[in-house]
């Protein structure tokens, strides 16, 4: 759990050994969401950018809902249909072993939904926003529509694109509502925000104190490197 | 004998009525006309950027537009180099790799890169091979984007007012050029401009446009008419 944060940079960040396993938890479950969420949000982004069909709307307006909706109604939806009888259920149970629900791979998922609206809008907003004749120079030039997309498109688009993968992991690393019902505060799953939660019922108030400021040391980090992002000229 | 473009073309965008039949064979054709004529809306036509609403688009022969046969080849397909008014090259890759992207034959990227550094030198651009293009100026870009809309070794060049946004001095540098290095690799081109002389010096055909409609037509007289050129920039130099 630990692997993406050495323990010394913990230590020497002065951050208790006993934040480490949420913090751990929280990164570990962001990085996988967000690594699902840019490869999967970007394509969908492009489509939506590009792609003329009918339903556009109706796609980028279903895939938005996350965002619209409290994260506790996104989470019981997702507690009812990865938990609850049915098809999704048996497939998890035959892949896995047993439900998602209530599991480290369950905050992921839950993250992945919560975090892709994010990613897809930002993507599609900077795609769209390229330059038309680049693509039509590409065009010219003879080059197929995936090349033009990987060495025209997204390169001009990138720093929409980072934007909104950074986005979308900040939204995956401070998801509550949704995390806390598809996964409860189970062991070794409890993310950082749950963590908190659990200290403010529970106490030791202290450790509320601790976990929020950890979190809102992370969170500033990520909109300073967005901030950057968007400074910084990359050509 | 094969016209080099053969065009004959409807489009109607809003209230503007794009209407035009006109047939060139080698060297450079300007179609001149003042902004909003349609002479860039033409280009792109011929291109396949813009489907028309009807008529045909013949290149050295090849139908590459016909509307009433639903035949429309890609732009990818029809073998024609673009150069754009501001260069449009891209940003976030050398002067070298934006001309060996155009590079359609060869063998390798090696073999690639060595054709796109020739035809860099070609248009006097060898010095600046490896910068990006936000550190050149506008005449060091329009020469890349001229080598460019070359290297793909096009069957057509389609050039939209690429001197308009350059000082006079570097224009008249340029438009030699074009001339030079068009008639020189011996492929028919096709040029936009709004600017009299800029016809005159460049054009061995000017069409002059008006209002979505071709209204004159004038061969321009030259002491020594263009002739199919110089051998293809050579391949197998090292990158």
């Amino acid at each position: 759990m630990t692997a993406l944060v050495p323990h010394s940079w913990l230590n020497g960040l002065g951050i208790p050994p006993w934040v480490w396993n949420p913090l751990s938890v929280s990164l570990r479950a962001a990085f996988e969401a967000t690594v699902v969420v840019a490869v999967v949000g970007i394509a969908l982004g492009y489509l939506l950018a590009k792609g003329r069909f009918p339903g556009r709307g109706a796609i980028e307006s279903f895939f938005s809902l996350p965002m619209a909706l409290p994260p506790t109604v996104v989470g019981y939806y997702l507690l009812t249909r990865l938990g609850g009888p049915g098809p999704i259920r048996n497939a998890e149970v035959s892949l896995f072993g047993h439900p998602l629900t209530f599991t480290f791979t369950g905050i992921v998922i839950a993250q992945i939904v919560e975090s892709f609206p994010y990613c897809v809008r930002f993507s599609r907003a900077a795609i769209s926003g390229v330059d038309p004749r680049f693509e039509q120079a590409a065009r010219a030039m003879g080059l197929p529509q995936w090349r033009i997309a990987l060495l025209v498109t997204l390169p001009l688009a990138r720093r929409g694109i980072v934007a909104g993968v950074a986005m979308a992991f900040g939204r995956a690393l401070g998801d509550f509502g949704a995390t806390m019902i598809v996964s409860g505060s189970v062991p070794m799953a409890t993310t950082m925000s749950i963590a908190l939660y659990n200290a403010v019922a529970y106490g030791p108030h202290h450790q509320a104190m601790v976990l929020a400021l950890v979190q809102l040391g992370v969170a500033l980090a990520i909109l300073f490197g967005v901030s950057r992002l968007g400074k910084v000229r990359p050509w | 004998m094969t016209a080099a473009l053969d065009v004959a073309l409807t489009r109607r965008i809003g209230a503007f009525d794009l209407d035009v039949a006109f047939t060139m064979e080698s060297g450079i054709s300007v179609l001149f006309g003042p902004s909003g004529a349609g002479k860039s809306l033409t280009l792109a036509l011929i291109a396949g950027l813009i489907r028309p609403d009807a008529g045909t688009v013949l290149i050295n022969g090849r139908v590459v537009t016909d509307c009433a046969r639903h035949i429309h080849v890609s732009t990818q397909d029809r073998r024609v180099g673009m150069v754009f008014q501001d260069g449009v090259l891209l940003p976030h890759r050398s002067a070298l790799d934006n001309v060996a992207l155009a590079v359609r034959q060869g063998d390798g990227r090696r073999a690639r890169r060595a054709i796109a550094r020739s035809w860099l030198e070609r248009v006097g651009a060898a010095e600046f091979v490896d910068r990006r293009p936000g550190s050149l100026s506008g005449g060091q870009r329009q020469r890349v984007a001229l080598a460019r809309g070359l290297a793909g070794e096009p069957a057509l060049v389609l050039l939209d007012e690429p001197l308009s946004a350059l000082d006079a001095k570097v224009r008249g540098e340029l438009r030699m050029l074009i001339r030079e290095v068009i008639v020189s690799a011996g492929v028919p081109a096709v040029l936009v401009t709004h600017d009299a002389e800029e016809a005159e010096e460049t054009g061995d055909l000017i069409i002059a446009y008006d209002d979505g409609r071709v209204t004159g037509r004038r061969v321009v007289e030259r002491p020594t008419p263009p002739t199919g050129g110089d051998p293809p920039p050579e391949t197998g130099a090292s990158a």
